[in-house]
């Protein structure tokens, strides 16, 4: 049986007004790093607070280690670990007492579980002594990853743990993952940043709600329907606007310095022919592997349509 | 119980290490003892007294009727004996004693001289003192219509004592109220603050997906301001004993038994408050502006409960510092030991369960 199981999942606000998740299925198996992927107000962290037991859904059933998360709530809490995506440990305690506040409240020590934290751990220790308000970023993120992890839980949801950390914090912070996975802990984790999507096993991509696609981020770049090719030229404001008119043209949009397009006819030769003709100076194409990224804004495209 | 502590001991941090609330919680009393010097005066009426009338002649009478038929005063009844007035006052429902002498009608008309003795329940100066006045001029008053009809010069003195605290200090009256004052707007502001503060810093969010239980928190919540409180409270009475000169007659293991009730009372109705609204502002705001004016009317310190329009007197049962500030006012300055005061423990004793099993239950195991 997998892990956490959610079938028809539904969350509503105001009294229904707001549909903030919107009939979500999908399954995690044991040991797996699962990631859910979308943008702000795509619904993830009320995800994670029902599969938390800290909301109640408005209809559906979910299980997480085999325990229904409305009837079996009290169980649920001891086994699982959660790291809330606002940083939400005591800002005016140390950042040892935290940890062995949190490790007793858990029934357990700092001893006990000090194997699963050591890497992480070892990192902040020289500011053990440090109140966690004044910890950076980068340190407040592996403390709280240590306080979730204390009590040695089965499965652990990260709801957002890389937004607001620099980059070298987030990788590291990946790697962390990796290494808490081969130790058999099942982990959720969502993240707005598309890049960091390909670092999970699985991942389902989440708008407004609904679960666009789920699969192995390599699945799902291999189901991009078309081939995708990036272009440029010295005014790429009026090359986007310029795209957008061309009939051959299927989909366009501004990706960091250059735009990624789908052609009808796949002649990228025609179209940088023709673009050169509109009086484009330097204009260069070439065709490209899609990253997730582009794969989501095609879903949303056909979600939409 | 190793949870507990570790929670107790946290919560221990957060007051410590925020300084702010500290200066509150410390300073607020002591500015507020040493400001309430004056305690404010006010006409007083329908006061109960008793009569101990040793002449029953005509003169005893006519007086009696006179003070009777006055607004100031209700006679709760006629006592045979004077040995019974202690008991009267005692059981707290009398403010005055009136008391004629065997031979006052014969003294007054043949001796032209008569006296009569009034005795004041001074524990509250301020009305202690007004009272008596009262009845000093509805004698002079009398004095005055009988010369009228007769020739002779009468004469009627009043001779007053003051008892419980005959020097009339005013600090006997406000410091049994700042101590209820002060306890309950502290307790209450304190806690009021302790759980919501957890919902905005999303602390909740991981201390609820824990084994935890609400018991646990909200117990555990209460303790470090309970001790914070005892230590509050030894300062006030330190302050009062030496700086104002105000003594402790009765048990200091009674007062000090009788002050953790009320604490616990106002703890629980600050973790009532914490755990109903959802910011810290809304939480200080409703404890501040939804007690400081009850407590201040209501307690009787300020105001004479019994001057008040009878719904408010009947609300007024409501306030826990009213009950506490008998007890107080009874085991400080009368002197007297739990028998005369079980009721009011008792009815600070429900309060206290009452508010602390509400807030149990109101602990929301979940965000929404």
């Amino acid at each position: 049986m997998s892990d956490v199981h959610v079938e028809n999942l539904v969350k509503t606000y105001d009294g229904g007004q707001v549909k903030a998740v919107n009939g979500i299925s999908f399954a995690v198996e044991k040991g797996e790093l699962f990631g859910l992927i979308g943008p702000d107000g795509a619904g993830k962290t009320s995800i994670f607070r029902m599969l938390t037991t800290l909301l109640l859904p408005d209809s559906g059933k979910a299980t997480v280690t085999g325990l229904d998360i409305v009837h079996d709530y009290k169980e649920i809490r001891s086994h699982v670990g959660y790291m809330p995506g606002k940083f939400s440990l005591y800002q005016d305690l140390t950042v040892e007492e935290n940890l062995s506040f949190f490790a007793t409240i858990f029934n357990t020590t700092i001893e006990e579980n000090y194997h699963l934290i050591k890497d992480i751990y070892i990192q902040i220790k020289p500011f053990k002594n440090r109140r966690a308000g004044k910890l950076s970023g980068g340190m407040k993120q592996k403390l709280a990853l240590c306080c979730a992890l204390i009590h040695k839980p089965s499965v652990l949801f990260l709801d957002e743990p890389t937004t607001g950390v620099d980059a070298v914090s987030r990788k590291e912070f990946w790697e962390m993952l990796k290494a808490l996975k081969a130790q058999g802990i099942t982990i959720l984790v969502s993240t707005p940043y598309m890049d960091e999507a390909t670092l999970c096993e699985r991942i389902a991509l989440i708008q407004s709600g609904s679960i666009l696609s789920i699969d192995t981020p390599q699945n799902i770049i291999k189901q991009f329907p078309d081939k995708l090719y990036s272009v440029r030229s010295d005014n790429m404001i009026r090359l986007i606007n310029d795209l957008r008119t061309m009939p051959e043209v299927t989909s366009v949009y501004s990706f960091g310095d250059h735009h990624h397009i789908t052609l009808r006819d796949n002649n990228l030769d025609g179209l940088l022919q023709e673009l050169t003709e509109k009086g484009h100076a330097a204009v260069d194409g070439k065709p490209i592997e899609p990253t997730v990224e582009d794969c989501f804004i095609a879903l949303m495209k056909n979600a939409n349509n | 119980m190793k949870q507990f502590l570790s929670f107790v001991r946290k919560e221990f941090y957060h007051v410590f290490r925020d300084k702010k609330t500290l200066l509150l919680l410390f300073g607020m009393p002591i500015a507020q003892i040493l400001l309430f010097g004056f305690a404010l005066t006010n006409e007083i009426k329908n006061s109960n007294i008793v009569i101990c009338d040793y002449a029953k002649d005509v003169a005893s009478q006519e007086l009696t009727a006179k003070i009777e038929a006055s607004n100031y005063f209700e006679i709760e009844k006629s006592l045979p004996n004077h040995r019974q007035i202690e008991k009267a006052f005692q059981s707290g429902k009398i403010k005055l004693a009136i008391i004629f002498p065997t031979n006052f009608g014969n003294d007054l008309w043949h001796g032209g001289k008569a006296q009569v003795q009034i005795i004041a329940d001074a524990s509250d100066p301020n009305t202690a003192t007004t009272l008596t006045s009262y009845a000093t001029q509805i004698i002079r008053d009398y004095e005055m219509s009988i010369r009228k009809t007769n020739a002779h010069n009468l004469q009627i003195s009043a001779i007053t004592r003051m008892i419980y605290n005959p020097e009339l200090k005013g600090t006997t009256n406000f410091v049994p109220g700042v101590m209820a004052l002060v306890l309950m707007l502290i307790c209450v502001l304190m806690t009021s603050a302790s759980i919501v503060r957890e919902k905005e810093n999303g602390t909740m969010e991981i201390l609820l997906v824990s084994p935890f239980s609400p018991l646990l928190a909200v117990t555990a919540k209460a303790v470090p301001y309970f001790i914070l409180s005892l230590v509050n409270l030894t300062v006030i009475l330190l302050l009062s004993v030496f700086l104002l000169d105000m003594p402790i007659k009765g048990s200091i293991l009674l007062l000090f038994f009788e002050s953790s009730i009320l604490i616990l009372t106002a703890l629980s109705l600050g973790l009532l408050i914490s755990n109903s609204t959802n910011s810290q502002q809304a939480a200080m705001l409703i404890s501040l502006m939804g007690l400081l004016l009850p407590v201040m009317i209501f307690t009787g310190f300020m105001f004479p409960l019994e001057n008040m329009p009878r719904p408010l007197q009947l609300f007024s049962n409501l306030v826990p510092s009213k009950w506490y500030y008998i007890i107080v006012k009874n085991v400080m300055i009368k002197g007297l030991g739990l028998r005369s005061v079980w009721k009011e423990t008792l009815i600070l004793m429900g309060m206290a369960t009452f508010l602390l099993i509400l807030s149990i239950k109101k602990f929301k195991t979940r965000l929404s």
